[in-house]
Parts: C-alpha cells; structure tokens; sequence
C-alpha cells in the first residue's frame, strides 16, 4: 500500500486561523481543531461507522450461511458449516485478522494470475517472494491512491465479515434449534418439504431467541472496529497517534507536546457513549419483541401490566 | 544447523536468553516452531499473573457492586462499565500513553511503560472487571434456600461469606469464569500491537508469527502454528478449570453437577 497522501495544512475555516502564532486559548484551540488533518481525523469515525453498517449484514449472511448448513442434511456442506463455527474456537481472532488480510489479498491474486496469465511458466513462491504478473496485481500498480484505500477497506470488511460471520453462525446455530420442534413437525404434517419447513416455519420465528445472541454479538463488533488499525485502514486510532505525537514549529503552525493521552482517552469516551447508546437501544428492541411472547420476559411484562 | 541447535539459541530468546539477532533469511520450520513456542511465554505470564491478581479484585468488586452502599456500589459500577465498555486495545493505548505522561512528572513509573508491568495492569484490571460482572450475576443467583439454611446454623459476616456465600457463588460462576480465562489468554496477544514496545524484539507469539508473516511474505506457515500453540493452550486451560470445577462440585450427587460448556471465544 502507498504512504498517505499529503493533508494540506494550509486550508482553515475560519479567517483568524491565518496566523496561528498569533492565537491563544480557546481561539488557538478552536483553529487547531479545524485543521485539515483534524478534519481527516472526524472522518475517519465515518470510516469506523460505514465499516460497521457494511460488516453487519454481510457477517450476518455469513452467519447464516453458516448456521443452515451445519443443519444441512448433505455431509460435505454440514462439515463445512460445522468447521466454519468451530475454527473460530480456541484461536485469538487478532491472528485471524492478520492471517486473512494478507491470505485473501493472495487468494484474490493467485486467481487473477491464473485466468490473465495463463501462459506464464514462473513459480508464484518463489523463496520468501510472491510474484504474480503485473496484470494480475490487485489493485493494479497504475491505479489512484483513492482505490488502493478502497481496496484495503474492502479486505479488512471482508475479514472483519469472515470472522464474525462465525460468531454469528454459532448464535444462529443455537437459535434455529430453539424453535420448538413441535412447529416443524406441524409443518411437515401439512405436507411441506424440507425446503418450505425452513423458509416458512423455521426462519421467520428463530429472530426472537436469536436476538440476545446478536446484541451480544452488535456490542462485540464495535469493540472490535479499533482493530481496523492492524488491517492497515487509516481509522482512529492511526489518526490519533498521528494527531496527538509531539509537533515541532518546523512543521507545523500549531506546535505542541505529547498529546495522544488526550486522543485516546476521547477514543475511550466515544467508544463508551456509543456501547452505552447501542445498549440502550437494543433494550428497546428486546422489549418490543418479547411483548406478548410466550417466554418469561413476555410473561413478565405481562404481570408488570396487571 | 540442526534443530536442536535452533532450540537451544532460540527457546528463551523471548526473554533475552540466547542468540540476539533474529534470524533473517533461510527460515526453517523448526525457526518458527521455536520462536512463536518462545513467545508464548509471555502470554502464559500475562495471563496467569492476570488471572490471579484479577481473581481478588473481582471478588471485590461484585460483593461492592451488590453492596446496598451507594459509595460501594456506585465506584464497582463503575468501574465495570469502564472496563467493559471500551475496548481493551484503546485501554492499552490510553494506558500506555498515560504512563509515558507520568514517566515525565516522575521516574518512579520508569517500569509502567514497559510491558512486562503497563501491559499486566491493564490486562488485570480488564479481567478483574469481567470477572467481577460474572461473580457478581453468580452473586445475585445463589439460591436463598442456601442463605437461608446459613442463618439457621447460626452463621453470619464473615462466617456466612467464607464458608455458604464464596463457595456458592465460585460454583456459579465457574463455567462462564473458564470462558472469560480463555478469552484473557487470547487477549495477551494484542499486548505488542498497541503501543507498548517489544524490546529488543522480545515479544510475545502473535509477535513474532508476525514477524515471520512480514518476512517470508507467507501467512500460511506462521499462523496456523500459532493457532496450534492456542488450542493446546485453551485445552489446558479447561482441564485446568475443569479439575477446579469437579472439586467445587464435590458434594454434589454425580447426575447433578454441572459440566463446563465451552463456548466460541469473544473478542473485547
């Protein structure tokens, strides 16, 4: 991947910002905080947000991928559900993060080198070398610095998706079997096949008994985004080391000492506000769902009522 | 050079004993093998150390959290909300770059910024605060025929908490408390990836399966002998526990105690 694009420092918001030398106290502090590198540094919550947005679902249908076919009635598609729900037990998830990030972008090459240069005789391995033809690069050497970022995004969401794709199997798996057998029977004494039993009985109610699971899960993923920073994304964290080192009047207009105590202990404080939020909201979520259910807290709410 | 001889220069360089220099080309099975093995020694010290530390301030914190002092109760919550709700990468980040500031005002905290020590109490004060929200759910379902049982032997404070309450509640909590141990190993891996330096390129296993990843610009080599050394690791961990969890089950009839359930790790 290339180096960062240079962040001109040279655009401020503000008309007073034009001599920063100048300033002093909440001023100094209002420009510093505009700065283009400031500004790069907001945006990159967005990355962790769109990261987020775009890894849940995916990892969901991961998930449920997953969790049908450890239930499948095919031994090779069964194994493979089972191994992909079981892989994920015993081993830390940062070295599955590392391993993907670069096993995919290899996988992803091999490929291409295989369909573009069919007639190229080399080894791809060659000693602690991986050498695929120039066509088959990902991204392509000549290609702007904006797809070599997307590119990298698109590797860590696909890793991030991987990984809590197993998570999400395994809640999933647990749920598919809470639904009481007695519905699936009802279904096959209907004269459903297998196929209907699934999508029409099975699938619908399973969400209820998932949910706890999922929540769990939700509150998991945003622990992990800071990870994006191993995957070589340019989040919050690289942003707040960046931002918070010590700056010199050399290069730059707003000199200052060691600061990243203060990046990341308002890192720490975003992180715990949105945790906080996201429980607060999935409590509603679970109260909604279990209203007039026949499970315990549905039983509950239904005694509160009274 | 053969493998007994990579062995014996490399088995302890993790903890600066044997050859210095890494080796940089020609790297041979037995060279990761070695290596990534040497760097487990430090998540063993990590997690152990933090574990037992962890284990006391837990307790503390779930008896404060299920304290009906408000000053008791309000600091555990605290202080589990805290450590829960944030994740430990930014936790070792802030720690690290608090340290560093105090290193400045004081060089008593020289020790803090390395990671032998920095690391440890940031990894001890995050299980202590998931182990306390475990000890403290355990807490809140011991059975009150058990408490009630206590108060008709005669036995209150300090009596009732050591031998009806501790006890109850250890056995609870045991299962999900395996979990959370297995999850603390995993955890001691991000340890050389959030600030705190590897010195002399003594780090821990992911450190150095990293290392070799970036060398031989081969993933599937190094990290499936970490993920090797992790699974004998959690399964010796469990039988472990689980040796713990069968003598805390003792007085039960057999049908009745209650197996471990390992369930898939969690990252936090």
């Amino acid at each position: 991947m290339l180096p960062p694009p240079p962040y001109s420092t040279g655009i401020t918001i503000f008309e007073i910002c034009a001599d920063p030398s100048q300033l002093n106290g909440f001023s100094w502090l209002s420009c510093y905080l505009t700065t283009g590198k400031h500004m790069a540094f907001y945006q990159s919550f967005g990355t962790v947000l769109l990261l987020l947005a775009i890894t849940a679902p995916t990892a969901l249908a991961f998930g449920f991928m997953g969790a049908a076919g450890a239930r499948s009635r095919i031994a090779p598609l069964r194994w493979i559900g089972k191994t992909y729900t079981a892989v994920v037990r015993g081993v830390p998830d940062i070295a599955f993060f590392l391993f993907f990030v670069i096993a995919l972008d290899q996988a992803f090459e091999y490929v291409r080198h295989r369909i573009k240069c069919p007639d190229w005789t080399d080894a791809i391995r060659q000693g602690s070398d991986f050498i695929v033809c120039q066509a088959a690069k990902l991204p392509l050497g000549n290609s702007p610095q904006w797809i070599h970022e997307t590119y990298g995004f698109f590797l860590a969401v696909l890793t991030f998706a991987i990984v809590f794709g197993a998570f999400a199997a395994n809640v999933l798996f647990g749920a598919m079997r809470a639904v009481p057998h007695g519905q699936m029977e009802t279904g096959e004494a209907y004269g459903m096949s297998h196929r209907q039993t699934f999508w029409r009985i099975l699938v619908p109610q399973m969400w209820v008994y998932a949910l706890p699971g999922l929540s769990n899960l939700w509150m998991v993923l945003i622990k992990a985004t800071p990870l994006l920073f191993l995957l070589g994304v340019e989040d919050i964290v690289y942003w707040a080391r960046e931002l918070g080192g010590t700056k010199t009047p050399q290069f730059t207009d707003y000199p200052h000492g060691d600061w990243r105590i203060w990046y990341f202990g308002a890192l720490l404080v975003f992180y715990l506000l949105f945790t906080k939020l996201s429980e607060v909201v999935l409590e509603r979520l679970m109260t909604r769902l279990t209203h007039g259910q026949a499970t315990t807290g549905g039983e509950a709410q239904r005694k509160g009522l009274a | 050079m053969s493998c007994v001889q990579t062995i014996m220069d490399y088995g302890l360089r993790s903890v600066g004993i044997g050859e210095r220099l890494l080796p940089r080309t020609d790297f041979t099975l037995c060279h990761q093998f070695t290596l990534i093995g040497s760097g487990m020694i430090w998540n063993i010290y990590f997690g152990l150390f933090a574990l037992l530390f962890g284990f006391f301030l837990a307790t503390t914190v779930a008896l404060g959290k299920g304290s009906r002092h408000f000053w008791l109760r309000k600091p555990s919550e605290w202080f589990i909300f805290i450590f829960r709700g944030s994740p430990l990468f930014i936790q070792f980040f802030f720690a690290y770059f608090l340290f560093l500031s105090l290193k400045g005002v004081n060089p008593m905290f020289d020790a803090f910024t390395s990671a032998w020590l920095g690391a440890l109490i940031v990894l001890f004060l995050n299980t202590a605060a998931y182990t306390g929200e475990i000890f403290y759910g355990a807490l809140r379902s011991i059975p009150k025929g058990d408490i009630d049982a206590a108060d008709a032997f005669g036995l209150s404070g300090w009596a009732r908490f050591r031998r009806v309450i501790w006890p109850t509640m250890l056995r609870l909590a045991w299962p999900a408390y395996t979990n959370e141990a297995i999850f603390l190993f995993h955890a001691t891996t991000l340890v050389y990836f959030s600030g705190f330096p590897a010195w002399q390129q003594r780090g821990d296993a992911l450190y150095y399966a990293n290392y070799f990843a970036d060398k031989t610009f081969n993933p599937f080599v190094p990290y499936p002998i970490l993920a090797g050394y992790f699974i004998i690791l959690s399964l010796t961990v469990i039988g472990s526990f689980g040796l713990v969890n069968r003598y805390l089950n003792r007085h039960l009839p057999s049908d009745r105690r209650v197996k471990l359930k390992i369930r898939p790790q969690i990252i936090r």
